[in-house]
């Protein structure tokens, strides 16, 4: 009875984790007109942020607590991949007006 | 020196008081891309003295995007006013803004190390507070074509974060 209950378990998580890796997303965040948009994100660990610079001037996704600093030059992308959870705010160096937020759960 | 400052503050205030309120003080099309473009050929300068003199890391990481974000954004204004087939005109702001500026980079010229970074980056709050004013009280509320208003106004989104961006960097120099 309690072999035949593990079974389906063990299955389930497995199932669990191959859908958890498959939901892995790319999220695009548009540095446009001196603003990030959207300005505050949710996304799951594994998932990618993709900065795309709009703009004509260059723009960095600086974090406060000190976990990434992305350069953009104009008219670029920059990609990271989201590591560990937690709630990280962000700002331009060279603008600081432009700010987001990314919050990661596991 | 504070004088000075406040003198061309003053170019900037005057045009900015003169502004909407009366049709005569209203600046033109050419002479608002004039007096933008002015503005920010003195930053650029400014920046290129900060450069020679400073050895401070973010005085000169501030100064270097000063020169790319300015010559960008009159990169932009060059461009649109070629396509309008506008001819900038010069005017009495653009020339007392130019003689102030002189007169504030040869008494920068005057001061070295921790002297110069502060007083450059006290000046760069100051001047980037008198032109966002002059942007969104007078430049941008003149304008009347709507694609020298749209990139005035992504302009002075740009300055408004090199206004905050010298603020940090003159509280770190504290």
């Amino acid at each position: 009875m309690r072999r035949a209950f593990a079974g389906p378990t063990f299955g389930a998580l497995l199932l669990a984790l191959a859908a958890s890796s498959a939901r892995a997303e790319v999220i695009e965040i548009k540095a446009e007109k001196l603003a990030f948009a959207p300005a505050q994100i949710a996304a799951h660990v594994g998932d990618t942020i993709v900065w795309v610079n709009a703009d004509f001037v260059a723009h960095t996704a600086t974090a406060r607590n000190g976990a990434w600093d992305m350069m953009m030059p104009p008219n670029t992308k920059k990609e990271l991949v989201l590591k560990s959870a937690g709630t990280v705010d962000y700002y331009c160096k060279f603008h600081p007006n432009m700010i987001g937020k990314i919050t990661v759960t596991e | 020196m504070f004088i000075r400052v406040a003198g061309m503050a003053g170019a900037l205030a005057a045009l900015v008081f003169a502004g909407p309120a009366s049709a005569q003080g209203k600046p033109t099309d050419p002479q608002i891309a004039h007096i933008a473009y002015t503005a920010g050929q003195i930053d650029i300068e400014a920046a290129e003295q900060a450069l020679k003199k400073s050895k401070n890391k973010e005085v000169i990481a501030f100064a270097q995007n000063m020169v790319s974000d300015h010559k960008a954004v009159n990169e932009k204004a060059l461009a649109l006013v070629k396509k309008l087939k506008v001819t900038p005109e010069d005017n009495d702001t653009s020339k007392s803004l130019s003689q102030q500026a002189a007169q504030k980079r040869a008494e920068l010229g005057k001061l070295s190390g921790s002297a110069f970074d502060k007083a450059y980056v006290d000046n760069e709050v100051a001047y980037h507070k008198t032109v966002n004013g002059a942007l969104e009280n007078t430049l941008i509320p003149s304008a009347t074509n709507p694609e020298l208003k749209d990139l005035l106004s992504t302009g002075l989104k740009i300055f408004q974060g090199h206004e905050q961006h010298a603020e940090h960097v003159a509280a770190a120099l504290k």
